[in-house]
């Protein structure tokens, strides 16, 4: 079960370590868990280097008896709160600390997702695609572009999606960008990566955030109310060869959506409120396809007309997303903690009434990755 | 090939075009290319074709060999890159990626150069070309057929 959550500070974090920011959010996780570090007895996170989650132990002078830092990039958090459920539920451990820390913004700036393809980071076969001045936006945009020719998709349906994102983003204080943006302000904003416009891609922020895992028994003895982990699962189809994904417009979620929902034993009409990782608009579109929320295709019209928004047939990303509110890179965390409050009614201005269940999916590396939570108030 | 002036106020001199480096697996690939040839794995076992360059076959996990490849192809997908601050690419910018199926079957991925950025289509038949980018190594550029 998840016991607690919490978000750090953000979108702008320019006097905070990376490492600060992990521990921040883990003091507001435990303390909405009433729970303190002296009842840790596992611990995970990751970030872009080996042997993370044990630096990270160390600075919060942990010591668990359980690590994890699996790295499946943007959904490695879904992944690490699956293992964690998985550790708990066999005995192994009794209290997992998850936490990610990100200073991405003001260490680096922007270039994230608009530098590389020079073969810098190209370890071993990843140098084929690494010769062509490809960008992270140019792989989506590539997948947008087959998506468009395959299906008819048009950039306002994409665009939809930032617009929904941003009247979410408004409710929220922290949000990095919370001004109202229209479809025409989308589509006509300047091309990143065709047919991907600035405003179809994420923000970049500092940020993180920490999330409790324990038991059943022991969560009934916490104040707060609990929420089951109740399917999980998680896939991969390629790494960062965009060439090697077998299908542009079929991203991993395809695989691990509907083990998850079986695990889970629900169907999509159960699924209350979603939170999908929108690292661009297309993200979200494959995504509702993919996890069967609409058939293959029909994602562009799924996301119009408020598709999206509380009230729309899934309410997705109700702080804002990754589009308006906070992406520090690996965005996996906050999707997890947005799904806990939509869940125990703290969602406030876009709260979606009487959630019971919600779905959060995280999408890793060039569409590489995917990882589904299914979460939800009652027991399985 | 993809030749455009530097960025205003850029006084370096043009940044090359970065190189693979060979190792086991794919010396044959990046060697023909030297050579001006494309070429691709073909199963021994069970007659499937791959790129990248791999000690086995992705089908039935058999034995490859090296086969020589039309050079002819298709674009499966594109971009087109308006903002990359890496060198060299940042002075090449607007600049097509794409992936293009070889009519073999294989995908790579490569730059779509000889015709302006918004001549590009998916489904738009494409030719390989080389370019030698170290005393190794070539790659495989494509242009529209024709």
């Amino acid at each position: 079960m998840i016991a607690g959550v919490a978000t750090s500070d953000y979108p702008h974090l320019p006097n905070m370590s990376e490492h600060a920011v992990h521990g921040q959010a883990a003091d507001r996780a435990l303390a909405d868990a009433g729970l303190t570090f002296a009842d840790i007895d596992g611990f995970a996170t990751t970030g872009f280097f080996p042997m993370y989650a044990t630096g990270v132990a160390e600075y919060l002078g942990l010591h668990p008896i359980y690590f994890d830092e699996t790295n499946s990039g943007g959904s490695s958090f879904e992944v690490l709160v699956e293992h964690a459920a998985y550790a708990v539920e066999s005995g192994a451990v009794d209290v997992v600390l998850v936490t990610y820390g990100s200073v991405q913004l003001s260490q680096m700036g922007r270039r994230l997702g608009t530098g590389g393809g020079g073969g810098g980071f190209a370890p071993g076969p990843a140098i084929y695609d690494a010769l062509w001045g490809n960008t992270l936006v140019g792989n989506y945009a590539m997948a947008t572009r087959r998506h468009m020719y395959e299906f008819g998709t048009t950039p306002e349906q994409l665009a939809a999606v930032a617009v929904t994102m941003r009247r979410h983003a408004a409710t929220n204080p922290q949000a990095q960008e919370r001004e109202l943006i229209t479809v025409d302000d989308v589509v006509s904003s300047r091309l990143v990566a065709d047919p991907l416009h600035k405003l179809d891609c994420c923000v970049i922020s500092d940020g993180g955030g920490a999330c409790v895992v324990t038991t059943e028994e022991r969560a009934a003895d916490l104040p707060g109310t609990p929420v089951y982990v109740l399917g999980a699962a998680h896939a991969t189809t390629h790494h960062l060869n965009l060439s090697a994904m077998p299908n542009l417009t079929v991203t991993p979620a395809a695989q691990c959506g509907p083990v998850a929902f079986a695990r889970a034993g629900i169907t999509h009409a159960d699924v209350d409120v979603a939170q999908l990782y929108d690292s661009f608009t297309i993200t979200v579109v494959l995504t509702v396809e993919d996890l069967g929320f609409c058939a293959k295709g029909e994602g562009g019209a799924f996301v119009e007309d408020g598709g999206l928004e509380v009230g729309g047939r899934l309410p997705t990303n109700t702080d804002g997303g990754g589009l308006s509110a906070c992406h520090p890179g690996m965005r996996g965390m906050f999707l997890i903690v947005e799904a806990v409050r939509q869940l125990r009614d703290e969602g406030g201005a876009t709260q979606v009434p009487d959630a019971r269940i919600a779905v959060a999916h995280g999408t890793g590396g060039m569409l590489s990755t995917g990882a589904t939570l299914v979460l939800g108030l009652d027991a399985p | 090939m993809i030749d455009r002036a530097p960025a205003t106020g850029d006084e370096r001199p043009p940044k090359p075009r970065p190189a693979p480096v060979p190792d086991a697996d794919s010396a044959p690939y990046w060697t023909a290319a030297h050579e001006g040839r494309l070429v691709i794995q073909h199963c021994t076992r069970c007659g499937a074709r791959q790129l990248y360059a791999r000690d086995r076959c992705l089908v039935c996990r058999g034995s490859v060999e090296w086969v020589e490849a039309s050079g002819r192809g298709t674009v499966y997908s594109y971009t087109v890159i308006r903002q990359n601050y890496t060198r060299p690419f940042r002075d090449w910018i607007p600049y097509v990626v794409a992936l293009v199926d070889l009519e073999e079957g294989p995908r790579v991925m490569t730059n779509i150069v000889g015709c302006e950025p918004e001549a590009v289509r998916v489904g738009m038949p494409v030719r390989a070309h080389f370019e030698a980018v170290s005393e190794e190594a070539g790659i495989a550029l494509f242009s529209p057929e024709g």
